[in-house]
């Protein structure tokens, strides 16, 4: 029988996927992928988004030190990366992290090195708070 | 009784009996998913088992092109060579790809005999007219703009099934209905609508949404 307490932590959690949907932190992609989620994939999304995780924290790691390159020119690698993040973002409904890949993206397109320090400023921030948010959002279930 | 050559083994089905060899069942649909980021692979591998597809996921053109026996080396058959008779019912790309790009993938199955006449679907997540157009032309079945969403894996299941029926059509039907599908998009409406309204798109995402097709894709989920 669920307990009050269970029920508490529903609505929690509902509050706190409500607030991410309304500060466009996540969109309907993430909804899509947790109606896949059932008894026989009880950990899907989390699943999902452990590898997200992964993969990003790698994707950064390779933009900041490309960016810190002393001799920096490679935009074109950059570039990539961000497509790869775009496009990761954007499958698991990461909807700010992504716009800010996109924004970034424009930066590198345009060989603008200050604004590409800016932007990877903004998406290290967008992605912690992410991971930390999404984070919140297991512990709940 | 056939000579005990390991070159013989796979390709007939009466030695697939005859070693003991479960058939592949003709019911399950098996489709061959190709797609270089880790979390899309994830993503389409659950959307096709959620139907009920067997799947195969792969991360390089080169690697599904080993799977179907296609890499020019094993044009002639080996003792590695194993995969002949694979049985593919669909072939999902992405379009993006380091190395050999969906485009590429998908000629070079048109180009061979064996699986020409395999459905390929191309993903991508840039909506842009002419490469969806090169796709349909070199002969994809359909094509997908990411992110994939459970609709647009159950249309593909819809018409997998439909082999004979596909089978009947011209090319130009078929480009027909093809190009009408991904305008119809829209039309499919999800499972059960999102409780949360979504947060207005900042401007900066307007070039993207520009597309007709992407358009009627958000008018659809708002």
């Amino acid at each position: 029988m669920l307990g009050l307490g269970a029920d508490l932590l529903w609505a929690d959690m509902n509050r706190l996927l409500a607030f991410l949907f309304h500060q466009g932190v996540l969109d309907e992609q993430f909804l899509q992928l947790q109606q896949l989620q059932d008894e026989t994939s009880p950990n899907f999304v989390s699943e999902v988004v452990n590898i997200y995780f992964h993969e990003s924290e790698k994707l950064l790691r390779n933009l900041r030190a490309l960016l810190m390159e002393k001799e920096f020119s490679d935009y074109k690698k950059m570039g990539i990366h961000l497509n790869q993040f775009v496009g990761s973002s954007s499958s698991i409904g990461a909807k700010r992290v992504r716009n800010v890949c996109v924004a970034f993206r424009a930066a590198t397109e345009q060989n603008n090195r200050a604004g590409c320090l800016r932007a990877l400023e903004m998406l290290e921030h967008e992605y912690c708070y992410l991971k930390n948010k999404l984070h919140e959002l297991f512990q709940v279930k | 009784m056939d000579s005990n050559s390991v070159v013989s083994w796979p390709r007939m089905p009466e030695n697939i009996n005859g070693f003991g060899l479960k058939q592949n069942q003709s019911e399950e649909v098996h489709v061959l998913a190709v797609d270089d980021s880790t979390v899309d692979r994830k993503v389409i591998e659950h959307l096709l088992k959620v139907l009920a597809c067997k799947v195969t996921a792969v991360d390089s053109g080169l690697r599904a092109l080993q799977l179907l026996g296609l890499l020019d080396e094993q044009k002639i058959p080996s003792e590695t060579n194993g995969f002949v008779g694979l049985k593919v019912d669909l072939i999902i790309t992405d379009y993006c790809m380091p190395g050999m790009t969906g485009y590429e993938l998908l000629k070079r199955i048109k180009e061979s005999s064996t699986f020409k006449e395999t459905p390929v679907v191309i993903m991508s997540s840039e909506n842009v007219l002419p490469r969806i157009d090169r796709c349909l032309e070199e002969g994809a079945e359909d094509f997908i703009v990411k992110p994939v969403k459970l609709s647009d894996v159950k249309r593909l299941k819809d018409y997998m099934t439909t082999k004979e029926v596909r089978g009947e059509l011209s090319q130009e039907e078929r480009e027909g209905i093809n190009k009408r599908k991904l305008l119809d998009t829209s039309d499919v409406s999800p499972s059960s609508p999102p409780s949360i309204s979504s947060s207005p798109l900042p401007s900066s995402l307007s070039s993207v949404i520009d597309s007709p097709i992407r358009r009627l894709k958000m008018t659809n989920t708002d």
